[in-house]
């Protein structure tokens, strides 16, 4: 199963090794992971997707909870959590299939960022399953580049993880 | 294809590899891989401590130029092993070293023995892996060995949980597919060229060696090029050797106890060839003052060095055997110049000295002993003084005669490196240049030398103190001699003996020679305990971040 | 001054390590960090921008190269790049506030994705003084929490960094 936790860490060079870590020393593989700033400049706010069962979840969760630098670590439940990722794409766009593509990028929302005689990027925003969709619906122009961030993620609702 | 277990698929890997000897001590999660080495024909060196393991796979890989091999068990075996494995990466030594791990299950949960060792190595390994599944043991140890001895070489360290060793797998040993490591071996035309002409203008050029000359197997080619254009060579402690020191071009050693006539000529070049080397802080001194008037023409097989400590004019990334049989090739012959009379004359007038006569022996004079008596030895050293002064008075000739632990400094290096060697080479005659200090952080492998006959003759520099250190608390502590006087313990002949080795002793200069003649006659391995004065120094010094130019000549 | 680097790395557990492990050992701090898939299941693409002396930078790049399952380093530079970033933001959010907040919404083009009787969630993307504008905007009102991705990054045109 795939699990979402969203640590709040200090701003420290080393952060990230220690937290990483924790992970590759158990062997698994990190999904997605990110790091932003938050409101308050001394924390990050870190947003981890992790395949692995409850117990090995809990086992990290634990094992986070006890770096020095680590202040605060949450799971976030799909169900109860807006998650959003974001990916910038850049598609062949010959003239002919301009059009379509344009198309495609109004119909889900997203935008095209950047136009060349060849190429064009395109920026959308959602759910990892809507970023899913458009990569299939462009993959037949062809898709010569992709960046997507992973996925960030807070709980519906009032309750905040922290600043 | 066909069937085996993770550990035997391991041992016939290590066979297609060519390997032929391994160094280990087993522990329980370990143990399915030394099943299948019991009767596999591959040779194990029981050694008695873990450290020494590393050490002697890093000692029998610079002794043969081929890769060196240790194992150990999970949790303390791996973490016994980080010294030596850091020492051969500070280095550049290929090595594979393969650790036990608990089984897969248990990752991470703290079981018995279990220690993150892949975790732990990162910074000090090329590569590492932590194998997951008995299929992927063939690709691991392919890609291992391949990255471990290819480009800049390394050590790259494979964790082995315990059920990865007993799972099945269809054996195949696959082609080598890494996306992300292509070393850069071939050279720059151009580069070559722009290099050869800056050889040609320069007025004063000086040969900087490390040892990516001795790994890449360049020394003939530094020869071929030094002799064609008369340039003097200097090496740093990894490149002793690569340049025969008994060419009137050979400067020796540079930097903090190089000679004063190659740190001269460093400070006064005009153009600075350097090949494998990589401008450490024990060589530059202070670096704004290192070498004011050069170009500085850079050979490295790893680019990241390049830049990294110098400003670098002439950028050359490649294999430095290569670099230089092109460069060799793309200069004219030049003549024996003024420069070169300039640097004779300095040769003449700074020469290494020490005090002779007295009643006491001279370290100095027990390597000079060596080299007259064993030319053609292989000279180890543990690390302090008895390492300088064993790079500065026997005359090294060939690149893999000298044997030191350079980057990291490693106390307890030398003896089981010199073991590892002498199994490398048992036909050479092998030397471990020791310290009373370092001696004793792995005496417990003599163990190791008498039960496999390995003849290894340690010469004991025994000044009862950890004379590298002293001699800084003597310049820069005002003899406040804390914590470097060892008192003369243990009694090393009779510890040698106690181990069933040859124990023998000088205490005065008549007897040195006979005491060497005896330890080389000796077909077994021989301890000879050199008693020499605490006040020894090792001379010239340049402080600790002082320009190579306020070089301090010491006495004894 | 402000570096962004986009990676090529394999798909495996412990790449992250390695490559957080040669910046903080420099005490580079990582300002942002984003992982995300590539169109190749294999390798993943990193975005990493860091504050640094170029020299240093330089080095560490090197260092990057030499990583095994490192299959390419490049420099973006912000002015031949288009440079994004996704932030959700929860706001408080009184009722007398609420169409304050909801214009601001509309002005930055962001969306609102959760509205619960105290607080709203705001998703926002665009370049990283776009996000910041933001934020600043709905300080007044109360950040109650917030995920950034940290910024992907993209050079305009046709030319790619990839495998």
């Amino acid at each position: 199963m795939l699990h979402t936790i969203a640590p709040i860490v200090e701003n420290k060079p080393g952060v990230l090794v220690r937290t990483a870590g924790l992970f590759s020393k158990r062997g698994f593989n990190i999904e997605s992971l990110t790091v932003g700033a938050t409101d308050n400049p001394d924390r990050s706010r870190m947003t981890i997707t992790v395949e692995g069962d409850e117990v090995v979840l809990e086992q990290v969760t634990k094992q986070l909870n006890k770096l020095v630098n680590v202040i605060r670590v949450s799971e976030l439940l799909p169900s109860e959590s807006v998650g959003r990722e974001l990916a910038v794409i850049k598609v062949a766009a010959r003239k002919e299939d301009r059009s379509e593509i344009m198309q495609i990028v109004s119909v889900i929302r997203a935008e095209v960022i950047d136009v060349s005689p060849r190429s064009m990027i395109v920026e959308m925003t959602g759910s990892e399953d809507k970023v899913e969709a458009m990569v299939r619906l462009l993959r037949q122009f062809g898709i010569k580049e992709k960046a997507r961030t992973g996925k960030v993620s807070m709980a519906r609702g009032a309750t905040a993880v922290g600043p | 294809m066909s069937n085996m277990s993770g550990a035997e698929a391991i041992v016939e890997s290590l066979k297609l590899e060519g390997v032929d000897v391994v160094f280990g001590l087993p522990g329980g999660y370990i143990l399915p891989l030394y099943d299948a080495l019991y009767d596999s024909g591959i040779r194990h060196v029981l050694i008695r401590h873990e450290q020494a393991a590393a050490h002697a796979a890093d000692g029998y890989a610079r002794a043969t130029g081929r890769v060196g091999v240790c194992l150990a068990t999970s949790g303390p075996g791996a973490t016994n092993l980080v010294t030596g494995i850091a020492t051969a990466y500070m280095d550049s030594v290929p090595m594979v070293a393969m650790t036990g791990q608990v089984p897969s299950q248990l990752l991470g949960t703290d079981g018995f023995q279990e220690a993150d060792i892949t975790g732990i190595t990162i910074p000090v390994t090329k590569h590492n892996y932590l194998v997951r599944r008995a299929k992927d043991i063939p690709r691991v140890f392919r890609e291992a060995f391949y990255i471990a001895r290819t480009g800049r070489p390394g050590p790259v360290l494979i964790d082995l949980p315990k059920d990865v060793t007993v799972d099945d797998l269809d054996f195949e040993y696959p082609e080598i597919c890494l996306p992300g490591y292509s070393p850069n071996l071939k050279v720059h035309a151009l580069q070559i060229k722009r290099a050869a002409k800056a050889l040609m203008e320069a007025e004063r050029p000086v040969i900087y060696v490390g040892g990516g000359v001795k790994y890449s197997d360049g020394h003939k080619e530094l020869v071929e090029l030094a002799e064609k254009i008369k340039a003097p060579v200097t090496t740093t402690l990894m490149g002793v050797g690569c340049f025969p020191e008994d060419s009137p071009l050979s400067l020796g050693m540079l930097g903090m106890h190089g000679t004063r006539y190659a740190n001269l000529a460093i400070q006064e070049a005009d153009l600075i060839l350097a090949v494998g080397a990589r401008f450490d802080d024990r060589v530059t001194g202070k670096i704004a003052s290192f070498a004011p008037q050069a170009k500085v023409i850079h050979v490295d097989v790893d680019p990241a060095e390049i830049g990294k400590n110098v400003r670098v004019d002439i950028p050359v990334v490649g294999d430095a055997k290569t670099a230089l049989a092109e460069l060799a090739k793309a200069v004219e012959p030049k003549v024996w110049s003024a420069w070169n009379e300039l640097v004779a004359a300095w040769k003449r007038d700074h020469p290494l000295f020490y005090a002779k006569g007295g009643d006491s022996i001279k370290p100095q004079f027990v390597l000079e002993t060596i080299c007259k008596l064993c030319p053609e030895a292989v000279i180890v050293t543990e690390v302090g003084q008895n390492q300088m002064w064993a790079a500065q008075f026997f005359t090294h000739k060939d690149p893999k005669h000298f044997i030191s632990s350079g980057g990291l400094g490693t106390m307890g290096y030398g003896f089981p490196a010199a073991t590892g060697a002498k199994m490398g080479c048992p036909e050479k005659e092998v030397f471990d240049i020791a310290g009373d200090g370092s001696i004793q952080m792995n005496i417990q492998e003599l163990a190791t030398a008498v039960i496999n006959d390995v003849a290894v003759k340690v010469i004991i520099l025994n000044n009862g103190v950890l004379g590298m250190v002293r001699q800084l608390q003597d310049l820069f502590y005002e003899k406040r001699f804390t914590n470097t006087t060892l008192g003369r313990v243990p009694d090393f002949v009779k510890m040698a003996e106690a181990y069933g080795a040859l124990g023998l002793r000088a205490t005065r200069p008549s007897e040195v020679e006979g005491v060497l003649k005896e330890a080389i006659a000796s077909d077994r391995p021989t301890v000879v305990d050199v008693v020499i004065s605490p006040d020894e120094k090792v001379s010239p010094m340049v402080p600790a971040g002082a320009s190579l130019s306020e070089i301090l000549e010491l006495e004894g």
